[in-house]
């Protein structure tokens, strides 16, 4: 057993976020926010530079073949930094389904284009009426001629305004779920940026009559169930990792806060009102970010992560959720404005808690696992 | 970054599992009744001292002591795998007081007389100890004690009152804290002694738990004579040196494999209960609470491998906000098991001791000794209160200790 990081990663680390305070602070968050765009090529081609883009990827794709953690240390400083980027559709949801399931030829193409910042991708599988739970996807795909048609409306497709690549969840006649590569400005694809309230890109992606060719899809007809649970089970990590970091930052500003803001002759974060917040703030943080690397280690050495790694996401979507509402409430008023920045933290709340799975989802699986299997070896 | 154990440690996992799992066959209904009570009371006190002479000829009653003190220097690893066990399979025997806060604060603290004299005792399980801090009126304000020990030739008088003595009752020797200097108010002019309960002037008196059960005492001193060579550290630094005393208290990864065995039993439980014609279960509700806590009980357990980690690499005494989280969610946890057992069981949840108890009655007696767990070795509200100063470098307003 060893807890401590790496010096590589802890230079990573340092090296992160020394790069979004310099890059991209809480200022400039709030810029691109308000931007249609959404985020920044600039910056973008940036963290491609640094090779956080391709950290995930083999070699051989135009990758770094970091290791899982390493990629969780960035995410971490990305949920700090709140960063407004492509990086979990692209890297995260599409990069690991292409990596699980694409063919040799769509990995050396799509992967490598990722890994350099040329290309991002967008994922499309949440309708009106299906949540998280991708089994009760109602879109199709129709066998026609030598291919598909697909018709239909996606909602959530994180990043689809700023992708030219989409992988879209649709059923396929007896097959069942199946995933399909399209271009973004294919004909019959319509995107429209939807106001969400962290203000990242999600979006409504409307098919209409769209024809792709029968080798558009990632994996064979019927894998898409398949390769959504394995992408699945590791996002749901790194997105921990997101809020886990979002989290800390949260916690160090209010308490920098509390020790500012004098009250009744005093810092408010002399009261035991705010103290104890803190300290419930502080050991909701804590316990999610040892998680965090346990569970990492757990992906880095091959074990079975996948009840660990719901777990990990139901307590994160918990803690930081309770973090960001109580470090608003410490803030008073002032918490609750545009021009502060604790609100970007509170704002990501919910879109966090439910982009890999809500916390009952999460939960749930882990009971259905655990009446399964029981607890397993101690 | 690796959680892996190696193939020793794999290997004394199991030598401990194998052992724990044996000799708890043997354990009489007090043991099994966990906790506290099930340790000290009636056959469980007997089973006990016969566990802790065996884990004494083991080698493994301080195997993480040093060499000189009748340890093996174990590392910290290896006796936080021996503490899980032996939490996990609910088994008594260790002295917590003298072998876990005691000890250590001796080893740091005691002259090399002391350490020759007080140590080995505690090593070879000849002794229990029992802690000496609490007040009819210090309780979480432990520094305002008002227990005299007044220095008379070579002795200090001793008198005043102690309570909230766990254990008490079973206790050679205490780790006293009292007031060496009248003229001095709270943390200074404090000191601490080792007394032995043979001494005269001293009374235990026994406080029934809610449930009945024999635990905790008060400690009557009235003219009793503690020769100087019992006083640990310089006269009137006994604050800080407790300080350290209660880091050494509060870390805890065996909290979690107790809970562990706890969640297994109840996991069993609901797939085997049928209540109103259908399996517990099968309430989508029980699952959602089961779910959340096996994995607060993960999340636990990985917070409780970092502070053993921040022990072994020494980091501990500069952070000990982690120690406190620690203390607060294991406790707390704890609870929240017992509640949501307690609660599917329905009325039978209730009953303490009965064929129709569920579990053997052990949830009810945890959801009514958690609570004193709780309260105890630092309030979870002083814990709060410690965890905003030190982790969130929150200021501290006089009147706040």
């Amino acid at each position: 057993m060893n807890l401590d990081f790496s010096s590589e990663q802890t230079m990573l680390r340092d090296s992160a976020a020394k790069f979004f305070a310099n890059e991209c602070n809480y200022e400039k968050v709030k810029h691109l926010e308000e931007s249609e765009k959404g985020y920044s090529p600039e910056l973008w081609q940036k963290v491609a530079e640094l090779g956080w883009t391709g950290l995930l990827f083999p070699e051989s794709y135009g990758g770094y073949g970091g290791s899982f953690l390493d990629l969780v240390i960035i995410l971490e400083e990305m949920g700090k930094a709140c960063f407004p980027s492509p990086f979990f559709s692209t890297i995260v949801q599409c990069g690991l389904l292409i990596l699980e399931g694409g063919t040799e030829e769509q990995k050396q193409d799509l992967l490598s284009r990722i890994a350099d910042g040329s290309l991002i991708m967008s994922l499309a599988q949440y309708e009106a009426e299906t949540d998280f739970s991708y089994e009760s996807i109602t879109m199709k795909a129709e066998a026609k001629g030598d291919g598909y048609v697909l018709n239909g409306t996606k909602l959530f497709a994180m990043d689809a305004n700023i992708a030219s690549k989409l992988i879209v969840a649709a059923q396929v006649g007896a097959a069942g779920l199946s995933l399909f590569l399209v271009d973004a400005d294919h004909p019959g694809v319509s995107i429209k940026k939807l106001p969400y309230v962290s203000s990242e890109n999600a979006c409504e992606v409307v098919f209409k009559d769209v024809v792709i060719g029968k080798n558009d899809l990632i994996g064979a007809p019927g894998a898409g169930a398949t390769l959504l649970d394995k992408m699945y089970d590791k996002a749901a990590v790194a997105k921990a990792a997101e809020m886990s970091g979002g989290s800390q930052m949260a916690i160090g500003m209010t308490s920098k806060y509390a020790r500012e803001r004098v009250q009744y002759d005093n810092p408010i974060g002399g009261y035991q009102a705010i103290q104890h917040f803190m300290a419930n703030m502080l050991i909701a943080a804590d316990t999610c970010n040892n998680y965090l690397y346990r569970v990492a280690c757990m992906v880095d050495e091959g074990d079975d992560f996948a009840r660990d790694a719901s777990a990990l996401k139901a307590i994160a979507n918990e803690s930081y959720r309770f973090v960001t509402e109580r470090a608003v409430k410490v803030h008073g008023a002032i918490g609750t404005t545009r021009e502060c920045d604790i609100a970007l933290f509170y704002r990501r709340a919910h879109p966090f808690s439910m982009i890999c799975g809500s916390t009952a989802y999460h939960y749930e699986k882990v009971a259905q696992s655990l009446l399964k299997e029981g607890l397993g070896a101690f | 970054m690796d959680y892996k154990l190696t193939d020793e440690e794999m290997a004394l996992k199991k030598m401990y599992g194998d052992f724990f799992k044996e000799e708890m066959k043997k354990a009489p209904a007090d043991t099994l009744k966990g906790g506290l009570e099930g340790t000290y009371s009636g056959e469980g006190w007997e089973f006990t001292k016969t566990m802790r002479k065996k884990l004494v000829e083991k080698g493994w009653y301080v195997q993480h002591w040093p060499t000189e003190y009748g340890g093996r220097d174990a590392p910290l690893n290896e006796q936080m795998i021996f503490n899980e066990s032996i939490a996990y399979y609910g088994a008594p025997g260790i002295d917590g007081f003298g072998v876990g806060m005691f000890g250590p604060t001796l080893m740091l603290y005691a002259t090399e007389e002391q350490k020759k004299r007080l140590l080995l005792p505690i090593a070879k399980g000849e002794v229990q100890y029992c802690q000496g801090w609490s007040e009819p009126n210090a309780g979480s304000d432990l520094a305002s004690l008002k227990t005299m020990a007044i220095k008379d030739g070579e002795y200090y008088v001793v008198n005043g009152q102690k309570i909230w003595i766990t254990v008490g009752h079973r206790a050679d020797h205490m780790f006293l804290l009292a007031r060496t200097n009248p003229a001095e108010k709270r943390g200074r002019g404090l000191s601490v002694f080792n007394v032995d309960f043979s001494w005269p002037g001293i009374e235990v008196r026994p406080i029934k738990y809610m449930n009945g059960s024999h635990i905790y005492n008060e400690v009557f001193f009235t003219d009793c004579r503690i020769h100087e060579s019992e006083r640990i550290g310089p006269e009137n630094q006994g604050w800080s040196i407790t300080r350290d005393t209660m880091n050494f208290e509060r870390s805890g990864a065996g909290a979690f494999a107790r809970i562990r065995k706890e969640l297994e039993h109840i996991l069993e439980y609901v797939k085997t209960t049928k209540r109103n014609g259908k399996f517990l279960w099968e309430d989508p509700l029980v699952r959602q609470k089961l779910g959340r806590l096996y994995a607060e009980m993960e999340a636990g357990r990985a917070m409780a491998y970092k502070v053993a980690w921040l022990q072994r690499v020494g980091n501990l005494r500069f952070s000990p906000a982690a120690a406190s989280e620690g203390k607060v969610f294991s406790t707390e946890l704890t609870q929240r098991v017992a509640d949501f057992a307690v609660e599917i069981m329905g009325l039978s949840g209730n009953l303490e001791g009965s064929e129709w108890a569920p579990l053997n009655g052990a949830m009810i007696g945890t959801y009514q000794t958690i609570i004193g767990s709780i309260i105890c070795a630092g309030s979870n509200e002083i814990q709060r209160n410690i965890i905003a100063w030190v982790g969130c470098g929150l200021p501290r307003l006089k009147g706040q200790g």
